[in-house]
């Protein structure tokens, strides 16, 4: 038997909805016998009935609902259809679940499902990463699992937390990885992991772009180069102990996220560590992200505006010859 | 199109006008005297508040702006007066007089204000935009129109959970009903079909911007029929008919009617905050009908009416005095917060705090 990434997602919603009465689904397009635009709650709207619940084109409606769900002590898992509409949201996600604990001191447990990142022909509006622009927010929690045994266990989590979850699901994830079997427990919520090890040079990574380094360590292990890869699983909180002991065996940092490169993840990454760990770094560190451009459509372009296994490689030679 | 003009001859015949004291009995279990004279008085509470919470500012006491409800006392009673014990409130900025019908404590304004670390905000948000969300007071955003859709998510819960009878109020004024999240609101409430009232206040100005730059329809509550509400017009400067219209519309959003929007007019009597000298009101928009001063309007009817006499209005007045001032005096002698003792923690999973130099 083999399970994607995406029906891992699915399989987590299901087990949630089946688990906790607390748990609802709503978004654009879930319920039904549609079950949602890439089919992640497929069959969910039948097996649970009145609990995944389609709503009109509203992203900002859609969110504060389901924040006020969650005041009252619901945990609804709100599907953006995709990840860039959420920018619609953006009120709602920061500015009410985002300071609603600071503020009042009642925690909202929403979860917030963003189908990220890039697919060949997607174009601007439909292939956005937005992991760091929600990380910049206080009082939110932001995933970006990397394999299909994380998408499950991180949502099952996400919904656990009492706090807003931004969830950041790749959709060329979805179908590209598959998995033997689920499993029933993952590492905390909070640590990155070590998805190869290596001596050489560390790369940290997440989400879509966990897979193209491990990607472009293989290739680099042909020519002797050993490369460890970090998987951050969640940009926020920012697992800094691990990538500070990583590089603190390599001596040299990439990092490498497909969100535009102003600010983001892999500046804060680089920051913290050339802050606490200037004295581990043998060369400057680098960082490879997304062209500072909206996300083409044609996938010529769109295959050199991402990074990819194969600029992966080469920026990495070049840090390594420094 | 012939579906349409049946409904808006509907919802016109449907516009009310001010109803006369007599007919105020929205609540069968207060006769209409009694629910009027104890409207009044939060009125008057609400009133004398915030005339003190002025002077403090003025002297310099409150940090940050003062936004009260002078005018809108009358239509914001109405909001706190008919919710019951399981209903929602999310009021809006000039809403004193329905914080404290429904159930806030004096103490809660004067401790956010002063900014004490004892009050429900604990010095970490101010002015109106506190809340006891546990206790079904929802604590604004300053984004118009956000509270809405939060409102419809808080009934969806209590649907879910089997709960029977309940409604949830929200206000707006018509500067906030022009904001999109007003708009995606209304209509997600009624695709739901919660039981939800909205009740907004034309109350003439966003800030400084009159009513012709703010839309163009002719009648704001026009707007019930597009989102699937059913709408009335409402003089929000007459208490009876505040009482009658609010209390009727709680009353079938609670027997499962489709939402409800009231429309108050009023003219807004105070600057947007108290920084504000409001002098771009022209003397002609003063000099308006919906420009009387529905807490004056109220002691009319009372004295006309022989509702109460001269001593016990004035004792009614002296006991808000005196509620006001212990609240200000309870609050200027507690504790602010503290920066080097502060929790700097926005998460309540304290495990999932994400450690920056900036917050150690």
């Amino acid at each position: 038997m083999s399970i994607t990434y995406l029906e891992a997602i699915r399989e987590a919603q299901a087990k949630l909805l089946r688990d906790d009465d607390r748990v609802f689904i709503y978004g654009q397009d879930v319920g039904g016998t549609f079950g949602g635009a890439f089919k992640a709650t497929k069959g969910l709207a039948t097996e649970f009935p009145g609990r995944v619940l389609n709503t009109p084109i509203s992203e900002d409606a859609i969110v504060g609902t389901a924040i006020g769900a969650a005041m009252q002590g619901m945990r609804p898992i709100v599907e953006m259809q995709f990840a860039d509409f959420s920018s619609v949201a953006l009120n709602q996600i920061l500015n009410n679940a985002g300071t609603h604990y600071w503020r009042t001191g009642v925690p909202v447990p929403i979860t917030v499902r963003l189908p990220s990142g890039g697919t060949k022909g997607s174009g601007p509006f439909h292939s956005q990463s937005m992991e760091s622009l929600y990380a910049h927010y206080p009082g939110l929690i932001v995933m970006t699992p990397a394999t299909v045994e994380d998408a499950y266990t991180m949502l099952i989590e996400a919904v656990a937390i009492d706090d807003p979850v931004v969830y950041c699901e790749h959709k060329y994830l979805y179908y590209h990885l598959k998995a033997d079997k689920l499993p029933d427990k993952g590492l905390p919520t909070g640590r990155a992991r070590i998805a190869r090890e290596g001596r050489d040079l560390t790369v940290v990574s997440y989400s879509a772009m966990t897979q193209e380094s491990l990607a472009a360590a293989e290739e680099l292990a042909r020519e002797g180069l050993e490369v460890e890869v970090v998987d951050l699983r969640t940009v926020k909180p920012l697992d800094t102990d691990t990538v500070l002991a990583s590089v603190a065996r390599t001596g040299r940092l990439l990092c490498v996220g497909e969100s535009f490169p102003w600010g983001g993840t892999n500046a804060e990454v680089i920051a913290r560590v050339t802050s606490q760990g200037f004295h581990l770094l043998d060369a400057a560190p680098r960082r490879l992200n997304a062209k500072d451009t909206p996300i083409p459509y044609h996938p010529n372009l769109w295959s050199a505006h991402r990074p990819n296994a194969k600029n992966i490689v080469a920026k990495a030679r070049a840090l390594l010859r420094e | 199109m012939l579906q349409t003009a049946q409904q808006t001859a509907k919802l016109k015949r449907k516009k009310r006008a001010p109803a006369s004291l007599g007919e105020a009995a929205a609540d069968k279990t207060a006769p209409p005297h009694e629910r009027f004279l104890e409207a009044f008085r939060w009125m008057l509470l609400a009133r004398t508040l915030e005339e003190k919470l002025v002077s403090l500012y003025r002297g310099g006491q409150i940090t940050g702006g003062v936004y009260i409800g002078k005018g809108q006392e009358a239509v914001s009673v109405a909001c706190g007066l008919f919710l019951e014990k399981g209903d929602i409130f999310a009021p809006l900025i000039r809403d004193q007089a329905g914080r404290s019908a429904f159930g806030e404590p004096l103490v809660d304004v004067t401790r956010t204000y002063l900014g004490s670390r004892l009050g429900p905000m604990r010095g970490r948000d101010g002015n109106i935009h506190r809340g006891h969300p546990r206790d079904n007071e929802l604590a604004m955003i300053s984004h118009l129109g956000a509270m809405v859709s939060v409102t419809v998510g808080t009934l969806m819960a209590k649907r879910f959970r089997g709960e029977k009878d309940f409604v949830g109020l929200t206000c707006i004024g018509e500067g906030g009903m022009q904001t999109g999240a007003f708009h995606e609101g209304m209509n997600i409430a009624a695709v739901e079909q919660a039981p939800l009232v909205v009740v907004a206040t034309n109350n003439h100005y966003a800030y400084s911007t009159a009513n012709d730059r703010e839309f163009a329809c002719d009648d704001l509550v026009e707007r019930a029929i597009g989102y699937g509400f059913e709408g009335y017009n409402l003089d929000g400067t007459d208490l009876a008919a505040c009482l009658d219209v609010i209390g009727g519309a709680v009353k079938r959003a609670r027997a499962g009617r489709p939402p409800q929007l009231v429309v108050a007019s009023v003219l807004r009597l105070s600057g947007h905050g108290e920084h504000d000298d409001a002098s771009y009101v022209s003397e002609e928009m003063k000099r308006q009908a919906f420009a009387r001063d529905c807490v004056k309007v109220a002691e009319q009817t009372i004295i006309e009416s022989n509702l109460l006499d001269q001593d016990t209005l004035a004792e009614w007045r002296k006991d808000a005095v005196a509620q006001v001032d212990d609240a200000v005096a309870t609050a200027q002698k507690e504790a602010v917060p503290e920066a080097d003792k502060e929790d700097w923690c926005a998460l309540s999973t304290r495990d999932l705090v994400d450690h920056t130099e900036e917050n150690e």
